[in-house]
């Protein structure tokens, strides 16, 4: 009971705080405290928004984006959490990988434009190699750390009951022990994969992050902000749907 | 009487440093089916680690151990260990803890249901099969970690001071039941505690644990009398076993 009013408390809090942001946002252009050149009014959002749908544009971008997305994310997160839980169970590659990962790791997802380009060209598998390549590092290390964390006592438990160590141990203990973490890491890459649509686009494979490219090239500066608003309504939307899968598998957690 | 053995250990010396320092040291000791032997001793004289190796959760360094049993049953576990702190799988119910110790065993679907609801029925908890761990209290806990062990019909029963983190109400309410169950089921029960009353209360045979390294100090037959607490012949057992503990910590002072 308490948890509810709380929470609703919350929703309320920050639907104001949102108000008051665009309420003066709108007044700091209209009174010229802005220049209303560099950052346009959030009245003049609507009628660019209206355009875009009209045109098609944006439907098609949100299509264009979204299949770059959900294919980078599902690439990256199976992967990277895949790749985690093994070195996170097997000494012998974690020490054969180590090397290799410090390597890698640094390099961030838009330096990678370049041999997306080269090895895929600019089409949805470049987009989605890039995208697949910065959610894979944050599901790698999320999976990794939580396989590392179970605790000893759970292995000792399954070894008591004649549960083998190997396929036993990661069926009943290591996989259900470390969801919480992977879970976590899979929310991560969510709004990570977002973030890297706007990097994989940026060279011209058509979606959001091309259109916002396009658009600020012309200095329509309303356009790029439609798309900023879509990109966060869109991350908004599937981390809230991803909330009921990992309140489900954590049901145990409440 | 030898075929009424269900296991001995036989000089069992163990080291967690190879041999640099012994925790246990020529522990010899035989179980006899249906009794109820209480391992008593101090904390952290090596209680738990005996009980991990009869387990064979570790490896004695020296000596072994010798589990008398008929053809090896996979209907069956030869062991099962009461943890001291329960150690339920957070991410299972009630139910599912229970079933943790069946799967793998060769038994129906049916015959693991009825396995798990006639152990639930014995601890008292059949209308609490679908909770989580976390929303019970520590009692219930305990009862679910003995339920556990049961149903693998087991041999051996090793208890490692089950209820010796609980209050006193819950821990007598938890004692009569136990013995309640052993009534019932004939097992045979090696149950470690550091309390000399719920010793006499529960065991037909005490067997005490001390030293550095620690051996097996003394041993005493429970009889009828003992068990009246405050009674002359059990006043003359706890001072008894109270000479036992101390006297070979004194031994090894000198
Ligand atoms: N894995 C381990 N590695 C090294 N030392 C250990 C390990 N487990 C236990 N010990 C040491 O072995 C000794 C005996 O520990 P054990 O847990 O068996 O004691 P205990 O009699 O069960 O104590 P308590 O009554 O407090 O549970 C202690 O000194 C402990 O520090
Ligand atoms: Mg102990």
């Amino acid at each position: 009971m308490i948890r509810k009013v709380s929470h609703r408390r919350h929703i309320l809090l920050s639907a104001v705080g949102l108000i008051v942001f665009f309420s003066g946002w709108q007044f700091a252009v209209t009174s010229g405290v802005l220049p209303s050149g560099m950052v346009p009014a959030p009245g003049t959002l609507w009628p660019a928004w209206l355009d875009e749908v009209r045109s098609g544009f944006w439907q098609q971008a949100i299509c264009d984006s979204l299949t770059h997305y959900v294919l980078g994310l599902l690439i990256g997160s199976v992967f990277g959490a895949f790749l985690g839980i093994l070195c996170g169970m097997l000494e012998l590659l974690d020490g054969l990988l180590e090397g290799v990962i410090r390597l890698l790791r640094p390099v961030p997802g838009l330096a990678w434009v370049p041999f997306a380009i080269l090895w895929f060209g600019l089409n949805t598998a470049g987009a989605t190699f890039v995208i697949a390549i910065s959610v894979f590092w944050i599901n790698f290390y999320a999976a990794y750390g939580a396989v590392k964390s179970v605790d000893p006592e759970l292995y000792e438990l399954a070894a008591a009951f004649g549960h083998g160590r190997f396929l036993a141990g990661l069926f009943k203990i290591t996989l259900p022990a470390s969801a919480p973490g992977i879970m976590a890491g899979l929310r991560t890459g969510l709004g990570q994969g977002w973030m890297s649509v706007v990097a994989a686009e940026l060279f011209g494979v058509p979606g959001i992050g091309a259109r916002m490219m396009q658009a600020s090239s012309l200095l329509a500066t309303d356009v790029v902000v439609v798309y900023m608003l879509t990109m966060a309504l869109l991350y908004a939307l599937t981390d809230f749907l991803f909330g009921f899968v990992r309140r489900y598998v954590l049901r145990w957690q409440v | 009487m030898n075929d009424d053995l269900v296991a001995s250990l036989d000089n069992i010396g163990l080291s967690y440093d190879q041999g640099a320092h012994f925790i246990l040291r020529n522990v010899t000791l035989s179980l006899r089916r249906g009794e109820f032997v209480a391992l008593l001793g101090p904390s952290g004289v090596g209680k738990s680690t005996l009980l991990r190796v009869v387990m064979g959760l570790t490896v004695p360094l020296e000596g072994a151990v010798h589990e008398v049993s008929a053809a090896p049953d996979p209907r069956r576990r030869k062991n099962a260990l009461v943890f001291q702190d329960a150690r339920l799988i957070p991410w299972r119910s009630v139910a599912a803890n229970v079933a943790f110790g069946l799967e793998g065993l060769a038994l129906t679907r049916q015959e693991k249901q009825d396995r798990i609801e006639s152990a639930l029925r014995l601890v008292g908890l059949t209308a609490e099969a679908d909770r989580w761990p976390r929303k019970l209290s520590g009692g219930q806990r305990q009862r679910v970690g003995v339920a556990r062990a049961l149903t693998v019909d087991p041999d051996l029963l090793l208890m490692d001071e089950p209820f010796g983190a609980l209050d006193p109400i819950t821990r007598h309410t938890l004692q009569d039941e136990l013995l309640k169950i052993w009534e019932q089921t004939h097992k045979t029960i090696l149950f470690v505690t550091h309390d000399i009353e719920e010793a006499l209360k529960l065991a037909t045979r005490i067997v005490v644990l001390a030293g550095a390294p620690a051996k097996i100090a003394g041993c005493l037959n429970v009889t009828a009398e003992m068990k009246e607490a405050e009674s002359v012949p059990f006043k003359q057992a706890v001072l008894q076993l109270r000479s036992m503990i101390a006297g070979v910590s004194v031994n090894t002072a000198r």
